[in-house]
């Protein structure tokens, strides 16, 4: 590997895999759309519509920083293909990813954001300011467009504590990188309808973390309810969705004993209530 | 057009490597020193913004002495590599050894091919943990490679501050011992005192998870010494 393949000046880990290793990129061609003249051509046309997989992955506002939690079931069409899939990352010290959509698009995503971000901070000496890396997120996930034709979508929410303004900040994004700010909570996948509807019953201003967690694993045990590409607690296997806390101390994640216990204490609840 | 005069190689890469031991002598030292939970990194350097320290990888850093654009450049290229490597295959696969035998092919090269050579002498620091031992490498402005063990120095003053060092380093010692024959070491071949605010000072701790580097502000220096 020559160290001075030529003269490049960018801090960006993804602009130079778009340039020099295109291969190495999400698309595996440097996330250029192919040359058509407008329309999109047959081989990149798919029956499948570009709409997100199942899952369900959510994140919500609390008075020190933001929740952000996931179910754990990965679907081929009608079947289980995985039952403890990890959709929420760690990005960095101060912040974190879920992901929907195609399981190992999302996964190289989430690796190569995290690479972009540390690369950042090492080749400038300061990690980038929290709306930066938002916007950095938003151009990877413009760049994967044409894999969404092949019906690959990638669709993020992402999650940042925004040490400048003392607040956890939440981002979604459509499928051209569009990037949009929430003030509360905002859940996608397939069931992303179902836990932001009961998410919007129970949500408050100024959460303590343990209400914010409550109401996010709350949501998706709706969503699992509601969704078949959602899975929900699984008591027999002992498999819980994940949850890591984003805030200024850094980020964290939930304990599973602690995740198991609102499970059995929601569970409790239902049972009586039968 | 007249042909040029005859030089013998010997005197042209004489002559480079006369220039390239000129530049490099003009500026500071910069040590690395193991110590019992890891290396430590102690650059004379006055400016709070410009590093002559940097981290490359988990745990890995790098350290430069000469010109400053030189070894920029030279810098970002290390962790574009590294963080290529990582990237490919795993962080674990992002050796200390594999980036000093870049750089020395890249100076090398440089040295032997280009009118002029780089004024740059770089250490190549990585802190070993499970048992591993750390390794240092240091790579001189013409692309050799030395593989050094218990302290390495680079810069200016680099052979005076060594001879110092050779009489007081012991193996194993606390971070606190470390930084202090460090700064006494820097002090006496400068002649003069030096404020903590003029240290550039860095460790790769083995205790730490993840990324072990970890620049340490001078008032936490002032803490160490204490």
């Amino acid at each position: 590997m020559p160290l001075f393949s030529d003269e490049y000046h960018n801090s960006s880990f993804f602009d130079y895999l778009v340039q020099h290793r295109p291969d190495l990129t999400p698309s595996g061609r440097g996330g250029h759309a192919p040359a058509s003249s407008g329309t999109v051509p047959d081989e990149y046309r798919s029956a499948a519509p570009p709409v997100t997989h199942g899952t369900t992955v959510l994140a919500i506002k609390y008075r020190g920083g933001v929740v952000i939690a996931g179910d754990r079931r990965a679907t081929e069409g009608f079947q289980i293909a995985d039952r403890r899939i990890e959709k929420v990352f760690k990005i960095d010290e101060h912040s974190a990813m879920a992901i929907a959509g195609a399981a190992g698009p999302c996964i190289e995503m989430a690796r190569l954001f995290q690479t972009e971000l540390e690369h950042y901070e090492k080749l400038e000496g300061v990690p980038l300011s929290c709306e930066g890396k938002a916007n950095k997120l938003g151009q990877m996930v413009k760049a994967n467009l044409p894999m969404v034709f092949q019906g690959l979508v990638v669709l993020p929410i992402y999650v940042g504590y925004d040490g400048k303004r003392d607040e956890g900040r939440i981002y979604k994004y459509d499928i051209t990188g569009g990037r949009y700010e929430e003030s509360d909570y905002h859940a996608i996948g397939s069931g992303g309808k179902d836990a932001r509807n009961s998410m919007r019953e129970h949500f408050r201003k100024d959460l303590s973390e343990q209400d914010a967690l409550n109401i996010a694993l709350r949501a998706l045990y709706t969503a699992a309810d509601e969704d078949v590409g959602t899975g929900g607690p699984d008591f027999v296997r002992g498999i819980y969705p994940t949850a890591k806390v984003v805030a200024a101390a850094g980020i964290a994640d939930v304990e599973e004993s602690r995740v198991q216990s609102v499970y059995a204490a929601l569970r409790d609840v239902r049972t009586k209530e039968r | 057009m007249p042909l040029p005069y005859y030089v013998s190689p010997e005197q042209v890469m004489q002559d480079k490597a006369e220039y390239a031991k000129k530049g490099i002598a003009k500026g500071r030292s910069i040590i690395a020193m193991e110590y019992q939970d890891g290396v430590l990194l102690v650059a004379d350097n006055p400016s709070a913004s410009l590093y002559k320290i940097s981290e490359v990888y988990d745990n890995i850093a790098l350290s430069g002495a000469g010109k400053y654009s030189e070894f920029e450049n030279l810098r970002k290229a290390g962790i574009r590599h590294a963080d290529l490597k990582g990237f490919m295959y795993s962080r674990e696969d992002v050796t200390a050894r594999s980036l000093a035998n870049a750089y020395s092919q890249t100076v090398g090269t440089v040295f032997s091919q280009e009118l002029k050579p780089l004024e740059v002498e770089m250490l190549v620091v990585q802190v070993g943990d499970n048992g591993r031992s750390n390794e240092i490498y240091r790579i001189s402005f013409d692309g050799s490679i030395f593989d050094e063990h218990g302290y390495a120095v680079i810069g200016g003053k680099s052979e005076a501050v060594q001879i110092v060092l050779k009489e007081r380093y012991k193996e194993m010692s606390s971070l606190k011992d470390a930084v202090s024959l460090c700064l006494h070491a820097l002090e006496h071949v400068t002649s003069q005192k030096l404020p903590l605010e003029g240290l550039e000072v860095a460790v790769l701790a083995r205790g730490r998870a993840g990324r072990k580097f970890r620049r340490v502000p001078a008032s936490e220096v002032r803490q160490i010494l204490a």
